[in-house]
């Protein structure tokens, strides 16, 4: 690389590409964490019309009662706002904690903590990242206001006592919720008392998730509240879908972002050789067979993509580290480290790609031709 | 490599046409040559009488169109485009006019490169690039990039690379050519010194009269063909 200016743009460019993707592979996985982190041995059981359609809440019961469900757990969406913004928005959802926390094992929470919550009417139990967004820690009293469920009277301000944080099992696991009980929400409740948005059931045999799934739908159907019950995997991936194939998104972007970069460093290279026939044409003279310069070229290509799209990876992995740019909406934003490895294939494929058509050309060279004086 | 009556090179009935469109060029036309060894050779002849071509063809950077081209016995035409590389390696040592040293090394990495396709480690490369840097004069500018260098000096630095594997010919392209009346002269003397006192099968391109005189013999092509040949 003799044109040092070019030289550097083209780095530069090499390294904006894999920050980038970088962001990508973290925003993707924030909208696809849920379907990864799915268990597959959980069902979701919904009104068969929509989500937003109330469920008795003695359908519990009966449920716990077919064969293979372990455990069941109520969840109901809340909805408010906390400080009366809407950009301070993070999903608050009412449950039953004994049995939430069974059938959510990935939620881990101090025994203490946990023992707090259920003997705290007004307890409620926040995840880490939403704890850190906004300070919230043990003891904290948080008012919220309610977008849907107003209070006896009229009210719509509901407080809750922080009595606990978690975390999550993994990586990936949603530590955005901020919990709270379902007694305490009922008895205040204006309207819609003993009704719960949602179920979720855990299965001890997750191969019969579909069957025992099946036997929900049956249980309740021609009631006046018919089901839909199915995996949590499945319910999680139709609701991302609602905004969109993200997966497919980020791929179309990725792929013009490379395809951009591929031309840009393809040219650097091919106008490198061109630069440099005579040099490589005294290579071959003093004996450098047709591989030997082909490899010099495609080694140059490889290292000069290898430089930039490490560091550019780096640069990705430490910014993204940082936190994520909505500063805390999204549930998880991390580099994920099957996307970092993939990242490195395709530091090298970019790098091969870039110069394997300038190396055919050297390596075609024609040693007079390239020698020959102007 | 052996050549029993002493003839090193030897050219036989080589032809080679050029095709431009539908026009073919005959730069060499039954051209036949012999070139003895340890003899210095001087290839004179205006431009475009094709010396740089018969040149490349005994170095092996070209092909005859017909005849054959004969190195010490070896016919060098039915080399595959690997072997010959490998050949090239081994037997020929290429001074070019405009130096071609490679501008990012140094002279000392310059002089290496032929060297790095032979099986020495990396001590026995120092020394054999010491020792070629030394008899070209340059044993204090090992470090020096090109462009640090006289036009002179690049020049040496283009004889030490090319007989620092210490080749079985030297080919020279006008290697006076870019460089003004003394070091022209100092590079001749050089190459000269290295006929006499090593032994080395030199032939020279070149159109100056002055630098041929330095040669034991001078060759004259014209339009491909030899006219006249003088002895010294």
């Amino acid at each position: 690389m003799r044109k040092k200016l070019r030289a550097l743009l083209t780095f530069l460019s090499i390294l904006m590409a894999f920050v980038l993707y970088g962001y990508l592979c973290a925003i993707r996985e924030a909208f696809s964490a849920g379907v990864s982190v799915a268990g597959a041995d959980r069902i979701v059981v919904m009104h068969k019309m929509s989500l937003v359609m109330l469920l008795p809440v003695n359908y519990k019961p009966q449920i716990e009662r077919i064969e293979g469900v372990d455990a069941v757990a109520s969840s109901t969406w809340f909805g408010g706002m906390y400080q009366g913004e809407a950009k301070n928005f993070f999903p608050q959802i009412v449950v039953e904690p004994e049995t939430y926390m069974k059938v959510y094992p990935e939620y881990l929470l101090s025994e203490k903590e946990k023992q707090a919550w259920l003997t705290t009417r007004t307890g409620a139990i926040v995840g880490r990242k939403t704890a850190k967004r906004f300070g919230f820690k043990v003891g904290d009293r948080v008012p919220i206001q309610a977008t849907i469920w107003n209070k006896k009277g009229g009210g719509r301000t509901w407080e809750f006592d922080i009595v606990g944080i978690f975390d999550g099992k993994e990586k990936g696991t949603d530590t955005t919720g901020f919990l709270f009980r379902y007694d305490y929400f009922d008895e205040a409740l204006e309207f819609g008392q003993g009704q719960v948005g949602w179920y979720v059931a855990r299965v001890a045999d997750p191969e019969k998730s579909e069957q025992t799934a099946k036997k929900i739908d049956a249980l309740f159907a021609n009631s006046p509240a018919e089901v839909k019950a199915d995996t949590e995997k499945a319910f999680v991936q139709s609701w991302a879908k609602q905004i969109g194939d993200i997966g497919k998104i980020m791929v179309a972007i990725l792929s013009a972002v490379f395809f951009t970069i591929l031309l840009v460093a393809g040219n650097t290279m091919g106008q490198a050789v061109r630069e440099r026939r005579e040099e490589l044409g005294v290579l071959k003279a003093i004996g450098f067979t047709n591989g030997g310069v082909l490899a010099i070229v495609l080694i140059e290509s490889c290292l000069l993509s290898s430089l930039a799209g490490v560091l550019g990876l780096g640069l990705a992995w430490i910014l993204i580290a940082q936190g994520d740019p909505t500063g805390g909406a999204l549930a998880v934003f991390y580099f994920p480290s099957h996307d970092l490895a993939l990242g490195f294939v395709f530091v090298l494929a970019l790098g091969v790609a870039a110069g394997i058509l300038p190396a055919i050309q050297a390596m075609r060279l024609n040693v007079a031709d390239a020698l020959r004086r102007m | 490599m052996s050549a029993s009556d002493n003839v090193l090179v030897r050219v036989s009935g080589v032809d080679r046409v050029f095709h431009r469109g539908s026009e073919d060029i005959h730069v060499l036309q039954n051209l036949d040559m012999e070139v003895r060894s340890g003899e210095f050779l001087a290839l004179m002849g205006p431009s475009g009488s094709g010396k740089s071509t018969l040149l490349n063809m005994i170095g092996g950077l070209d092909r005859p169109t017909k005849g054959t081209v004969t190195i010490g016995g070896d016919s060098i035409n039915a080399l595959s485009d690997r072997e010959l590389a490998a050949w090239r390696s081994r037997h020929i040592g290429f001074v070019f006019q405009l130096y071609n040293l490679l501008p990012t090394l140094t002279a000392e990495k310059n002089v290496e490169l032929p060297l790095l396709l032979t099986p020495l480690t990396k001590a026995e490369r120092n020394r054999h690039v010491e020792a070629a840097l030394t008899v070209v004069g340059l044993a204090h500018r090992t470090r020096h990039f090109p462009r640090q260098l006289s036009g002179g000096e690049q020049q040496r630095v283009g004889i030490a690379r090319a007989i620092v594997a210490d080749p079985t010919i030297l080919l020279c392209d006008e290697p006076t050519g870019d460089l003004d009346r003394k070091a022209g002269d100092e590079i001749l003397a050089l190459l000269q010194a290295l006929h006499r006192e090593q032994g080395k099968t030199i032939i020279m391109v070149t159109h100056d009269p002055h630098a041929s005189h330095r040669a034991d013999r001078t060759l004259y092509l014209n339009k491909g063909q030899l006219t006249t040949e003088m002895s010294e």
